[in-house]
């Protein structure tokens, strides 16, 4: 029998303590992920003394994350869905390359970006396709599909080595920012950044009340109004720092824009929207989903291209941060990709994962990458370490899912 | 003087906020057959756990006597080595491995670290002998059947010197004839002095064969019944297991099968899915209608299952023809979201298997056949559609605190009420009902069976296929037999009896075989 404490007025409340225990044991999986985060923070603040936490740094590390971020939003719908794509690091450089030989050929950048994107498509189309059509599997499809991409990138680098990029807009997706307000000099930090700061903690603000108010609508259970109260001032402290210590140096790159919106309409594609329930029901169990009417092979097909599409945003954004294509781009980026997707609570077994979560398994990935490189460790043991990181979150994962079910 | 073999006394088990055995007591006699019976959720699968080491020593408290020995199981391995050997209700056996294979795996015959086939198979053909099984061991075992299945995991038991056999519902994926055959298996080796103990949910299995029936209930002891004396009628264990009279096992609906006709299957042909010339469907024509409850029954393999499915949108199956009327009028469907859209609903026997999102909530299961109608647009109305699920909660009364709830934490009996809320939800005229009890204990099938009535009553029509005879003459209005994928007979339930439709079985095979 499981006893659920509804929080009604004047009933025995739950000592604040118990509480935060309770909340911490049922969280721990998602509390992990943040605890970790803190703890490399914390490790790389010290040894590099202060170096890694300076505005500049961070800034650095917010550009460095957006590939891989971008690549882990779409990679954690494929991992849902209980496929896998080994592909798309090379998928992205390749086409980090096409986008930097059109331009190098004249093109304008304005046609470059869609037509990449396009690109993108295709090669997802056509995995997809191998996929469900043909039913190839994934494994397969882009392990060789990770070969072909690779013989591409050497192919169109092979004359020319290094393609070097000049396009000023282009550039701008990985290392410019946004542009302030005309009346923005009279301050002495970013204004723009600061009002959107303010109005991202005032927007979290309401739409957290309002989640309570509907939860309480339906007499589901909620914490305690001082643990909800802590969580909304913890969260807009958060927020709030990372806006100053934007605006404070030249204000909300480009690529965090981007990234943000990329996170925002797949969460509210996977968390409201039809697709996105069909999605988590074929993680589940893709024969009930069949049976209940759910076209499966259509919708393995559209996250294999969604999946295409953002290798080739990753492809690009990874280009513009370098300011040129190399023969090596994108290697290893699938490894950080599923291992940001794992990291950030996506299931091994399928069926369950937020791309919210997966960003701030991308943020673990790339900041021990970026405080490794600050130490100057070398790239060879960094390859050891992220390795291990990665396997032994995966073993978490299925310890505390174990230990949930008993 | 009887030896009593095995005593477990006062076990308490807990987990996490539950308390899943609550001082239990059993003894088992050497020699005899021991039932142990209880709704779900009643504790059996824990106490078995218990008994074969899954839970280690000092897990749980209270002791454990096998052979007037103390026991610290620390693992199934150490049980075993006592000669307590466990079969699950799922089989375990390795479907592309030999019958010889599976029965020595994990305890193959080797000779210096070699694996000696002489010697596996056969020892293998002895045992086989044991169990009554005529079958060479190096067939496959996904080439025999499941009844077949079930005597290779008695002979691996066997096959371990297994002094206390275990059987977790054996019963629960065999026709009756398949079933009665394991059941004589078992007094056969009582014969021979094994012990066992048996759970089910099939009390007439129960009473057939058991000596003695310890009933659980919400993790205790209620009492042991001796039934070697006298037989014990059913209504008493039932009364035992559900701690009240149940004195109708089937609900009565106040007959209102209408005349005009909601569902019509002409010619229905449909070939096997891998082996494209094996007909699983021959040429069946069959009717149902308004507020009628239609039974099909017949031996597993009759392709009951799949002649529902393939009228589902042809999910299953190759080279599909016939054709099929809904109110008269001729339907082309060609996907299960065809058939969905045409108000056919198909329930599936594998709840876990193809029916529920087990790491989904309540909530999205059940609207998952139909998310258009909770939807605007592509957004779907959270708010309305938590309250559809709280509708279907309350009406089929679904145990759970919060639709909110993932469906794999909910008990067998509310994970097919779950599964019958989400294809009820799905506005059906029509409802493909593929074992709509399986697994489930007696009270939550009473429950099913009144949904069952509600439905039909609004003046909609169910296609009842069971495993289970006497459900079928419970529950329905009109009953077609079914045997190697024809209709071999049509009876109404009045003139049908067990003995009628078995017969008709029996002789519809026996021609088979002389033609």
């Amino acid at each position: 029998m499981r006893t659920e404490k509804v929080m009604g007025s004047g009933q025995k409340k739950e000592s604040l303590a118990a509480e935060v225990r309770s909340l911490f044991v049922s969280n721990i999986r998602d509390y992990a992920m943040y605890i970790a985060l803190a703890v490399i923070f914390l490790i790389f603040t010290i040894t590099t003394k202060g170096l890694f936490i300076s505005s500049r740094n961070l800034i650095n590390l917010v550009n460095q994350t957006g590939y891989v971020a971008v690549l882990a939003i779409g990679m954690t719908l494929i991992l849902i869905i209980k496929h896998i794509d080994l592909s798309i690091g090379f998928v992205a450089g390749f086409l980090g390359a096409v986008a930097a030989i059109l331009l190098s050929n004249g093109w304008n950048v304005w046609l470059v970006i869609p037509t990449v994107l396009a690109c993108g498509v295709l090669v997802g189309v056509y995995q997809g396709f191998l996929v469900t059509k043909i039913q190839v599997p994934a494994f397969v499809t882009t392990l060789a599909g990770m070969f072909m991409f690779r013989g591409l990138l050497s192919m169109v680098t092979a004359g020319t080595g290094t393609i070097i990029v000049r396009d000023r807009v282009f550039l701008q997706l990985s290392n410019g920012y946004i542009p302030d307000l005309p009346w923005g000099a009279n301050f002495d930090f970013h204004l723009l950044t600061m009002l959107v700061g303010i109005g991202l903690v005032a927007a979290m603000i309401f739409s957290q009340v309002r989640h309570r108010q509907s939860l309480i609508r339906y007499q589901f259970k909620t914490n305690s109004p001082t643990i909800f109260a802590v969580k909304q001032v913890a969260l807009s402290v958060i927020i709030m720092v990372i806006t100053w210590i934007m605006a404070s140096y030249r204000g909300i790159p480009w690529t965090a824009v981007i990234v943000t919106v990329v996170l925002l309409i797949y969460n509210f594609v996977l968390t409201k929207t039809r697709f996105g329930r069909h999605v988590y029901a074929i993680g589940g169990n893709a024969e009930a989903a069949e049976l209940s009417g759910i076209k499966v092979n259509r919708v393995t097909f559209l996250v294999f291209s969604s999946m295409g599409l953002m290798a080739a945003l990753a492809g690009m954004l990874y280009t513009s941060r370098l300011a040129s294509a190399t023969p090596t781009a994108g290697l290893g980026f699938e490894l950080d990709a599923i291992a940001s997707s794992y990291i950030g609570g996506v299931s091994v077994g399928g069926g369950v994962g937020r791309v919210t979560n997966t960003i701030i398994g991308a943020l673990v990935i790339m900041s021990l990458t970026n405080g490794m490189n600050l130490l100057g460790v070398d790239i060879s043991f960094q390859y050891v370490v992220k390795g291990a990181i990665f396997v032994l979150a995966v073993a978490f994962d299925i310890t505390t899912r174990k230990r949930a079910k008993a | 003087m009887t030896k009593k073999l095995l005593e477990m006394r006062s076990i308490t088990k807990e987990f996490p906020g539950v308390k899943a055995l609550d001082n239990v007591n059993i003894t088992v006699n050497e020699g005899e057959i021991h039932a142990v019976v209880g709704e779900n959720g009643a504790g059996k699968s824990t106490l078995m756990n218990v008994l074969s080491g899954v839970y280690p020593y000092g897990s749980y408290s209270g002791d454990v006597f096998f052979d007037g020995q103390l026991c610290r199981h620390q693992g199934i391995k150490d049980s075993e080595r006592l000669g307590i050997v466990i079969i699950h209700q799922e089989l375990a056996l390795v479907p592309y491995l030999s019958i010889g294979e599976n029965m020595f795996l994990g305890n193959e015959q080797q000779r210096r670290g070699r694996i000696d086939w002489h010697k596996t198979h056969q020892k293998a053909e002895e045992y086989m002998r044991i169990v009554g099984l005529q079958e060479n061991p190096h067939t496959l075992v996904k080439d025999i059947s499941v009844g077949k299945q079930q005597l290779i995991e008695i002979a691996k038991a066997l096959a371990k010197n297994v002094r206390l056999l275990i059987l977790d519902e054996p019963t629960s994926s065999l026709n009756e004839s398949d079933s009665k055959n394991v059941l004589d298996l078992l007094l056969r080796l009582q014969e021979q002095g094994v012990t066992s103990i048996i759970i089910s949910h099939k009390l007439n299995e129960i009473s057939y064969c058991a000596d003695r029936i310890t009933i659980l209930r919400d993790g205790s002891t209620v009492e042991t019944l001796d039934n070697q004396s006298a037989e014990i009628p059913e209504e008493r264990i039932v009364k035992g297991m559900v701690g009240r009279e149940m004195t109708e096992r089937y609900p009565t609906r106040s007959r209102k099968v209408q005349d005009e006709i909601a569902l019509e299957v002409k010619d229905f042909t449909v070939y096997h899915e891998l082996f494209p010339d094996r007909k699983v469907v021959d040429n069946v024509s069959l009717k149902l209608h308004k507020g009628e409850v239609v039974g099909i029954y017949g031996l597993i393999g009759a392709g009951r299952s799949e002649l529902a499915l393939s009228i589902f949108g042809q999910a299953y199956g190759t080279k599909a023809s016939g054709k099929i009327y809904k109110d008269g009028v001729l339907l082309e469907l060609n996907s299960v979201p065809d058939a969905i859209r045409a108000n056919i609903a198909y329930v599936t026997e594998d709840r876990k298997g193809s029916g529920l999102i087990l790491s989904n909530s309540i909530v999205h299961n059940i609207t998952l056949p139909r998310m258009d109608f909770v939807s605007q647009g592509m957004r779907i109305d959270k708010d309305l559609e938590r309250k559809t699920a709280d509708h279907y909660r309350e009406s089929l009364d679904i145990k759970t605190p919060s639709v909110g709830q993932l469906v794999e934490n909910l008990s067998g009996g509310n994970q097919q009420k779950v599964l019958l809320g989400k294809w009820i939800f799905s506005q059906p005229d029509v409802l493909l009902l593929d074992e709509p009890t399986r697994g489930v204990d007696v009270g939550a099938k009473y429950e099913i069976y009144q949904i069952i009535n509600e439905l039909v009553e609004e003046g909609k029509s169910a296609l009842f296929i069971s495993s289970e005879l006497t459900e079928i003459l419970g529950m329905c209005d009109r009953i077609y037999v079914m045997n190697q994928g024809r209709i071999i007979g049509e009876f109404l339930a009045e003139e049908a009896t067990q003995e009628i439709i078995m017969n008709r079985i029996m002789q519809d095979s026996k021609g088979e075989i002389g033609a």
